[in-house]
Order: C-alpha cells, then structure tokens, then sequence
C-alpha cells in the first residue's frame, strides 16, 4: 500500500535538484564522516514504493539532552497532535524517555516512537489488516479500515500506538486522524514521499544536538548506513527479533 | 440400556404475565447498556476508565467472561453425545442454546466497545490471516453455525441419528474456539504477564469451569420457574464435575504463575499480580482464588455440604464471581503492569512509562458489560419459550438410568 501525496507530477524534478542542494548543505560534516543525516529522494506521484529502501533511524543518545523536547514538539506541530489536559488519554506519537541505571546512576535520555520493525507484531494482530507495513519499511495504520479494537496497541512491545479517545480538530490534511482509530508515528511518510526527512529528525538538527539520523539502512553509501556499519547501536527489545528500524547509540 | 421413561421436552409454560416481565426487564438493561455504547461511542473513549495504557477494560473482561462461558455452556451437551454419558443427555439441548445465548452476548460487548463498531463490516470483508483475532472471527461465527446445525439434529425427531457425529464436530470446534480466545493473550509476545502457551488450556479449563457454573444456575431457575422437577441425581452430578473444572482451573493458574516465578524476567510481574498490585493482588487472593477456587471446592466435595442445592448454587455463583475476578486479573493486571523496554533500569516518561497504570471502570463501561449478559438472558428465555428445550421432567427416576434398577 501507497501513501501518495498531491499535486507533485510537475513538481518533483525541481524540486528534487533543489532539495539535494540543500541535502548537500545539511548534509555538512560535523565532524569527520558523521554527517546530520543522509538524504531521501523524492517518489515519482503514483510510483510504488518499493523494498529496496529501508527507511530507518540511528540516535546518538549521548546528544539527546535530559529535558529536550524539540522533536517532540516538532512531531506534534507537523501532525497536528495537540494535548486536551487529559494526559493518559492524549495521543502521543513520540516520547522522551530517561533512563537511570540504579546500579550505577548513569542517565540517559531517548526519543521513543514506533520503532518500524521489520516484523512488526501490530501488523500480525490486526483483524483487518489496517496495521500495515509498507515496502520501504514504514509501518502505518490505514485509518478508513481500522476498527478500533486496540489489539495492537496490546502487541506493540514500545508502547508506541496511541488510541484517538475523542473527537479531534483541525488537522492536517498530510496527517490523517480519527476518532476511534489508532494511531502512531509515520515516519512523516508525507515528508519522505517527497524527498524530506522526519519533523523530528529536522528539528533535532536545526535546534538541539542533531542525536536523530534518517536515512536508508539498505543504501551502503547512505550516512545511516555507514555509522551502524561502523559504530555500534543498539536495536530496544531486540530479543523479540522484530529488527526495528530505529537503532540507538550510546546505551 | 435402564432408562425407563422417554424424556420429553416441553416450552416453557410459566406465568406469562412473570415471563413477560422479565422478559422486559432484561430487556430493557439491555436497551440502557446499547444507549451505554452510544454515550461511548459518541464522546469517544475518553468518557470511560480506559486510556493509552490500560486499553481493555471492563467491557472485555464481560466479553472475554462470556465468551470463554459460551464454549463451557456446550460441554453439558458434548459429555453426552460425545462421551456416550445417558444421563447428561436431556440436557443437551439447553447446553446449546445456553452456549449461542453466551457468545451472543459476549460479541456483542466486544463489537459494541470498537472504536468504529460501524465498521464491523469491515471486519467481515477483510481480513489479515496472521490475526488471532481474524481467526477468532471464524471461530465464532463456525460456533454458531456447527451448534445451531447441532440443535437442529437434537430437536428435530428424524435428525437425531446425526446429532452425535454434529456433536463431536461441536466438541472439537469449542476446543479450538477457546484456544483461540487464550491465544489472545498467549501469543502477546510484548507483555510480561502474557505470551506464554498455558492460556490456551487454561482458557479451556476456565470455560469448562464457568459455563458449567452457568448451565447449573439456569437450569435451576428454569425448572423453578416452570414447576419441573429436578432431582439430586443430576444436580449432584454436575455439582461434582463442577468441582473437578474448579480444581483443573486452580492447577493451571498454578503452573501458569509457578512458571512465571521460575524466570528471574518475570519476577517483576510476578511481585505486582501476588504481592504489591494492591486491587489486582486482593482480586486475585480474594476473588479468584479464596472465593473462587477454595471456598466452591469446599462446597462440592466436602459431604457436609455437596447434597444441599443452596450451598450447591452459592458454589456456582461463587465459581462465576470468582472467574470474572480471574479475568479482570488477567485482563487488567496484565496491563497495568508497564512494559520493559529497558530491563534493570529506572525509566521514567511523559507516557507513563515505567510506571504502574491506574484502571478506574466507569459506569457506561460497566453497564455495556451488564448488557451483554443480559442479551445471553434474552436469547435463553425467548429460546426456552418457543422451542423446547427443557425436558418436563429431570427427577431422579426421569434422568438416573439407574434409578429404577434394584440393588
């Protein structure tokens, strides 16, 4: 299945030229070989996805600050997920979690979100099949079939699905949501079918430590790639072999 | 074979004006718990105790009770066709209908608590194979299909022949009926209390226990309703299976904690669900295994008190409470519980991770529940009024083939 998106027939070329020039700005190195993140290129409108990419995420915990939530409030801004004051109602579709080892007092601080895993068990519970994983990786709910029945919400290992528990307004025509379905991060699919990276991962570059890194595990030459390759990180529950594709780095 | 006298089944005939009043009544809980689901479904889940961390709630622990009670509620009529056992065969057919009447009234708990129940024709067109749920679909509607063809041997005179070959179909599906109903749980490979293989037989003994609970209850109240006799042989003898179901439910609770307790990973869960989880804890100490396992077991085998109905009925009743309090324990406990995500660390959210989740069911929820019971009581009550069901006479020279023997 496709998320498309409208009105990029004529626009893609020129736009891909220019977001690879930009790709290339911030694209910059931070320091030798380690670069904010490496660039998706745009989907032709109607062109299927397709298996050879892996869209995935690399966080570099030791520069996720205690306290920021920039990606956080990016996520919510870009999807239009607002709060109601009833919090253990309220969606959210990434967290920041702290971690402290007890033995040794160790902090660390992670976003945590739908984890794409290769082998999500969301989509094996799904009665109608509206959890669904898409070729490249990403893992969706198609909001006109689900039920509503939560089953994986139960699955999920991180907590990463959120139920709609009332009414909701103003939303964004990129970001589909509903009453009575579930919900979860997208990996801005809006965004990487046009060539872009994640709201989170843009404004973790922009405005705090660049810890998030987007790009395609499948590419040997992509950024993502070369770092897990080089450096070693860490898939959350990896004892479930679900093979997540958000990796992390630093715990 | 001794049996002397022929059974023969009747409709009910009571007091139209008492069977129409509670007709309704039952009714009409059923008509507040609908207007429930609409207060639910119109506000959103919101209104309820339910949230984004505890999220099944009551509304499932009704379901899950019934439908589990629905496949148990057959067992009357498969240890009779099945087992070649004469003296459970008159109560074949109420075995049946109770089974029907039960899951009716489960799904309709379970579809009435969707988030979108107007799609439920989207569950019935699309399905996803790999969902035990999706199974769980096929599994139910076979239910009905295979125990209506099942009455329908049993209640029409020139099809009887089949009914023990529909009957051993029933039998085997009801197993598989209630493996997949403890798959749903078992197959949670994410949560703590879950993803182990002893909920399937677990489930099957529990339904064995509840849905038996049930069909002596309503045998009892129909055939008070309706001056039929009921003797002590066939009382006694369900009472004593019953005790057997209650002790197979008890063992595998106990092996399914046993278990957990033997894996340093589950000591955590363990800890809340026996020790700390406050609610959870009493429930299960309290509800399921003191009142609900213990005290019935008294009842039903100690000889000072397994030949009086009274005692006989609170053990029912007590073996009913106790596995709707199993069930809350599993449901809600086992998600109260937080996911590991990080094992040995202290971890702390703005999404209450690490943290022990609060349930508080609202009464929209528990009413929908109450709802779904009461649908079960329609389908039975109707049932019992236009077709027969119920054999005029279960007296003990009427069911015990060896009542008339002498010694």
């Amino acid at each position: 299945m496709n998320i498309d998106t409208e009105n990029r027939e004529s626009t893609n070329t020129a736009r891909r030229n220019f977001l690879a020039g930009i790709a290339g700005m911030a694209g910059v190195s931070i320091a030798s070989g380690v670069t904010l993140f490496s660039f998706a290129e745009a989907k032709e409108a109607g062109e299927a996805v397709t298996s050879k990419v892996r869209w995935g995420m690399l966080i570099d915990t030791n520069k996720c600050e205690d306290g920021c939530t920039k990606c956080v409030s990016a996520c919510n801004k870009e999807n239009g997920i607002g709060t109601t004051g009833r919090a253990e109602t309220d969606p959210q579709w990434i967290r920041k979690v702290q971690l402290r080892d007890p033995k040794t007092g160790n902090q660390t601080s992670l976003p945590m979100m739908c984890q794409h895993c290769a082998e999500p068990p969301c989509v094996d519970v799904c009665p109608t099949g509206a959890s669904f994983k898409r070729a490249d990786g990403i893992v969706l709910v198609d909001k006109h079939s689900c039920i509503g029945c939560r089953y994986c919400m139960m699955a999920c290992p991180y907590k990463a699905r959120s139920f709609v528990h009332e009414a909701l307004e103003d939303q964004k025509s990129h970001a589909p949501r509903g009453k009575g379905t579930v919900e979860s991060c997208t990996l801005c699919v809006h965004r990487i079918d046009k060539g872009g990276i994640p709201a989170c991962v843009e404004a973790c570059a922009d405005e705090a430590g660049g810890a998030m890194l987007f790009g395609d595990l499948n590419d040997p030459k992509s950024e993502i790639a070369k770092r897990v390759a080089k450096y070693a990180s860490r898939q959350i529950r990896a004892d479930l072999g679900l093979n997540p594709g958000v990796r992390y780095q630093g715990i | 074979m001794a049996t002397a006298t022929k059974t023969i089944y009747r409709e009910l005939k009571n007091d139209p004006l008492k069977y129409y009043l509670a007709v309704g009544l039952t009714g009409l809980i059923a008509l507040i718990a609908a207007a429930a689901a609409y207060y639910m479904e119109t506000n959103g889940h919101h209104v309820t105790g339910m949230n984004n961390q505890i999220v099944w709630g009551m509304p499932h622990v009704f379901a899950v009770f019934l439908i589990v009670a629905a496949s148990g509620a057959l067992n009357v009529a498969s240890i009779g066709s099945v087992f070649g056992k004469t003296a459970y065969k008159p109560l074949a057919r109420l075995s049946g209908l109770l089974a029907i009447a039960l899951l009716a009234g489960g799904l309709a708990v379970l579809v009435l608590d969707l988030g979108r129940p107007d799609r439920l024709i989207v569950a019935m067109t699309k399905y996803n194979f790999k969902s035990i749920f999706a199974w769980n679909i096929y599994l139910y509607t076979g239910f009905f299909a295979i125990v209506g063809v099942y009455l329908w041997m049993m209640l029409e005179k020139r099809m009887n022949r089949y009914s023990s070959a529909v009957g051993v179909v029933a039998f085997v599906w009801r197993l598989a009926l209630t493996t997949g109903t403890g798959s749903i749980f078992g197959f949670l490979v994410a949560r703590q209390s879950y993803d182990a293989a002893v909920f399937a037989p677990l489930f099957i003994a529990m339904s064995f226990s509840f849905g038996l609970a049930i069909f002596i209850l309503v045998l009892a109240i129909a055939s008070r309703a309706d001056d039929r006799p009921l003797g002590d042989f066939i009382v006694g003898k369900l009472a004593k299976l019953l005790g057997v179901f209650v002790a197979a439910v008890l063992y595998f609770v106990i092996v399914q904690h046993l278990t957990n307790l033997y894996a340093t990973e589950h000591h955590g869960v363990e800890r809340f669900i026996l020790l700390e989880g406050g609610i959870i804890t009493g429930l299960f100490w309290v509800g399921q295994i003191i009142l609900g396992s213990f005290v019935p077991l008294v009842i039903l085998f100690h000889p000072a008190f397994n030949k009086t109905r009274a005692y006989i009925y609170a053990a029912a009743s007590l073996v009913i409470l106790g596995g709707m309090t199993q069930i809350y324990v599993i449901i809600v406990g086992g998600q109260a519980y937080p996911l590991v995500l990080f094992p040995g660390m202290e971890v702390k959210s703005s999404f209450f991770d690490g943290v022990i989740h609060s349930y508080a069911p609202s009464l929209p929820e528990i009413v929908l529940g109450i709802g779904g019971i009461a649908v079960a009581c329609l389908v039975v009550m109707i049932g019992m009024r236009v077709l027969r069901f119920l054999p005029t006479s279960l007296a003990d020279g009427a069911a015990d083939p060896h009542h008339n023997i002498a010694p």
